[in-house]
């Protein structure tokens, strides 16, 4: 399925645009419920192990990237605003295992649609530098990953 | 210390529509700060203080030719960019599939 990927460098701003092929209310879900995110958070090889979640405004999400090593990349989202089912708003930082965060952080906007029971969701997230956006594949998802994602992807595109 | 960080910020160093000319000239050709300013309509203490800044994130270099100091684009700096950004990318591609894996999980689970 594509994804749009679009970097706005005047306005330090990524957007994301993916479309499921699956009701809102499943999609939504996804996204706010620990047990179910944990399941795709991280990508492969990584898994993502959330120690916390308080999915409301003024709650967090306090979790860990793991690597297959069992090294632990702690981080922490702030929520900021929600609107059920339709929109909600956080501050994304990494943080140590005592959940102090490491700033700066970005600030992340999330937009869900339904049609046609198609559901659409729009990422934004401001980025105070391109330094953090560099830090952020650093940490943990070194280009030998990256290229064992590569790997792995082209072995599913084969299968 | 602060400052020092800003300055080093490639994002900044970009997002300034100015200092994108400068880069889309010097990347063809070397040029000085004077012929810089002239292209700019502005001050030549203007454009000194962009290419310190470009300078600063390394996105520059100079060379000294006779009296002159010659700036030009470090291309692969530019390239550096794109492949932070490819790997954000990719991050964000396998999380989203898996996402769409596991919504067809859960959606088989449930008939």
């Amino acid at each position: 399925m594509n994804m749009d990927f679009i970097v706005d460098k005047q306005t330090k701003t990524v957007s994301i645009t993916k479309e499921f092929a699956f009701e809102l209310s499943l999609v939504w879900d996804a996204y706010t419920k620990p047990e179910l995110l944990d399941q795709w958070w991280a990508p492969k090889p990584f898994s993502s192990r959330t120690k916390a979640m308080d999915f409301r405004v003024g709650g967090r999400r306090f979790y860990a990237m793991v690597s297959p090593d069992g090294h632990e990349r702690w981080a922490l989202q702030k929520y900021t605003s929600i609107s059920p089912k339709t929109n909600f708003k956080l501050f994304n930082a990494f943080a140590d295992e005592d959940e102090n965060p490491e700033l700066p952080g970005s600030d992340w906007d999330l937009t869900f649609s339904e049609q046609d029971g198609s559901t659409k969701v729009s990422i934004s997230i401001y980025n105070e530098s391109l330094e953090r956006l560099e830090k952020m594949v650093e940490m943990g998802f070194k280009e030998g990953t990256m290229s064992q994602m590569e790997n792995l992807e082209d072995l599913l595109a084969k299968l | 210390m602060l400052i020092q960080i800003m300055r080093r910020d490639i994002f900044q160093a970009i997002a300034d529509p100015t200092r994108r000319a400068i880069i889309a000239l010097i990347a063809i050709q070397a040029m000085t700060p004077n012929a810089l300013a002239e292209r700019f309509d502005t001050s030549r203490q203007a454009v000194s203080k962009h290419l310190r800044i470009l300078t600063e994130c390394e996105l520059v270099t100079q060379e000294q030719k006779g009296r002159e100091i010659y700036y030009s684009l470090e291309i692969e700096k530019m390239k550096e960019i794109d492949k932070w950004l490819e790997q954000y990318r990719k991050i964000w591609e396998t999380r989203l599939n898996q996402l769409d894996d596991l919504l067809a999980t859960i959606k088989n689970q449930e008939k």
